[in-house]
């Protein structure tokens, strides 16, 4: 029986994607297999960072349509083989998913696979809606803005009243908080939300922060997720991720301004 | 989670037809004046415009018949629309007017109906549909989960509030309001003009509050009381914020 996991925001360009392929690719790593799905139909660009659109023969609703068999649609990973992608179409609309389609794909995913990671679109419309409909954990992943911030507090209501887990009474889907693009230096300078302030405002389990970084525009234009990336701070902080997520105690870091240690050293506050 | 490994048919049904109840609130008429009405209505709405924006209502004009006032049911159901509200049905009204409504694609409702005995404790009001499920019927509302940007919430009693309430809500009670959480968004009491209501809060950063209509936005609130545990009520039509 598999978990399915959401990376959702509400908000566009926050890194879902960017975050979809670094935790499947790290579930996988850890030796779970892992199907990670691309929900943004007509948009597809999980593939490019997983650096395998040249390989793409069936997409996601194709499978749906019966076009074509959840086998030979799954592309297998270059890096890990415990882990496949479904990619998205990029010719179909929106309105070729449909809640039964997409229901019967994840329960056939489900009998093969540990994790199936949901990349969702942007936004509130069907493609997002499905993406969350039957999760069984929600990545909310947010930035420290308070755009971003009030997106994701919307998200939040939405898994908790129009997710299968909330029609059907049972447990609700559980919500992690991940901040990303996190830079210590401009919240210092008050240019944007601290993490205590972003989790006071949506009092949620943090997962992590994935600090801004260069290596995130590398790691996609070479097509590998950035966790590949061992020696990268975005790399660590989603290898981080990873591992909390599976129960182990690690540390949150990348909060503090790296300079504050010689902020101190100098009797800054 | 999903034992029931049932093939879905090659050729699945389009359709079906099930039956289902609603709670759609009911617009009591006991007026003809339609610059009365439409002021009414008005200031109704524009105490909770995310709330009533496109919400469905049925049109009650039984009052007025009995009384045998005469009422231009087309116009009525224009202002309606025009405040944003969308009628998907009238009852109540004789055979001419119930002509007019159909030819305006309006259905008829039998009186008859499970929500009369809700309307006949309290007749004249406008009863929004409630997001949360009463424990009571005009009881107390227990809600322990967040309430998150864009929801809202309506209670025909009091309403209590453990978690915190996010900026970008509604809520609403026709009673008091607790909150045990920081109120950031809009908190309405004593909706339908109980101006004993008052509302209770923990950590007050609300966009707006409310009692029986006399609100503070938040550029009124004096920063002075944020993160202490307040109560908030009316004396005299002046809303008064006190620590507790
Ligand atoms: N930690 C980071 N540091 C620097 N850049 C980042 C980081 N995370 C994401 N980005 C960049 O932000 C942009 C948007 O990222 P991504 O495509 O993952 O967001 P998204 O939420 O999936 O967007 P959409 O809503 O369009 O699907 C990309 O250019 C990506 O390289
Ligand atoms: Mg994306």
């Amino acid at each position: 029986m598999a978990r399915i996991i959401v990376v959702t925001s509400g908000k566009g360009g926050v890194g879902k994607t960017t975050t979809s392929a670094a935790i499947a690719m790290g579930l996988a790593k850890k030796g779970h297999k892992t199907a990670v799905i691309d929900f943004d139909v007509g948009l597809r660009n999980l593939d490019l960072i997983m650096g395998c659109e040249r390989r793409v023969v069936y997409d996601f609703i194709n499978v749906i349509n019966g076009e074509a068999s959840l086998n030979q649609a799954l592309i297998k990973d270059k890096n890990c083989n415990l882990l496949y992608i479904l990619a998205a179409s990029q010719t179909r609309d929106k309105d070729a998913l449909s809640q039964e389609g997409v229901g019967k794909v994840l329960e056939d995913l489900s009998k093969d696979f540990k994790y199936i990671v949901c990349d969702s679109p942007a936004g509130i419309e069907r493609g997002a809606h499905l993406a969350m409909y039957f999760a069984d954990d929600a990545f909310v992943v947010t930035n420290p803005e308070v755009s971003s911030v009030r997106d994701s507090d919307r998200m939040l209501g939405i898994l908790s009243s129009k997710s299968r887990r909330a029609e059907q009474n049972k447990e609700p889907i559980k919500e992690y908080l991940l901040l990303t693009r996190y830079s210590p230096e401009r919240v210092k300078l008050g240019e944007m939300l601290s993490v205590d302030d972003v989790q006071e405002i949506l009092s949620l389990h943090l997962l992590g922060v994935i600090p801004e970084s260069k290596s995130v525009l590398n790691a996609s234009n070479s097509g590998i997720p950035v966790i590949l990336d061992e020696k990268s701070d975005a790399g660590q902080a989603y290898a981080d991720i990873v591992a909390r997520y599976l129960g182990e105690n690690k540390p949150h870091r990348f909060i503090d301004d790296k300079k504050g240690f010689f902020g101190k050293l100098f009797g800054g506050k | 989670m999903s034992q029931d490994a049932q093939k879905t048919p090659y050729n699945p049904p389009a359709l079906e037809f099930k039956s289902s109840t609603f709670s759609v609130p009911v617009l009591v008429i006991s007026s003809n004046d339609l610059i009365i009405i439409e002021q009414q209505l008005q200031a109704k709405v524009l105490l909770a415009p995310e709330f009533f924006k496109n919400s469905p209502l049925v049109l009650d004009i039984q009052e007025l018949n009995k009384q045998s006032i005469e009422i231009d049911v087309v116009a009525v159901i224009e202002v309606i629309r025009k405040l944003g509200l969308l009628p998907i049905g009238i009852r109540g009204g004789d055979a001419l007017q119930n002509e007019k409504a159909i030819a305006l694609g309006i259905p008829l409702h039998s009186i008859h109906t499970s929500s009369t005995t809700i309307d006949a404790k309290k007749p004249k009001t406008l009863t929004p549909e409630p997001e949360t499920k009463d424990l009571l019927q005009t009881g107390t509302t227990v809600i322990t989960q967040p309430i998150r940007s864009g929801q809202r919430v309506y209670a025909a009693g009091d309403l209590v509030i453990i978690a915190q309430v996010s900026a970008g809500t509604e809520i609403l009670a026709e009673g008091n309001i607790h909150v045990y959480g920081t109120l950031r968004g809009r908190a309405l009491a004593g909706v339908q003009g109980n101006t004993e209501a008052r509302i209770f809060c923990t950590d007050l950063q609300a966009e707006l509050i409310s009692i029986a209509g006399n609100y503070k936005i938040s550029e009124d609130l004096n920063p002075s009381i944020r993160n202490t545990p307040v109560q908030i009520y009316l004396d005299k039509q002046t809303l008064v914020i006190k620590e507790i």
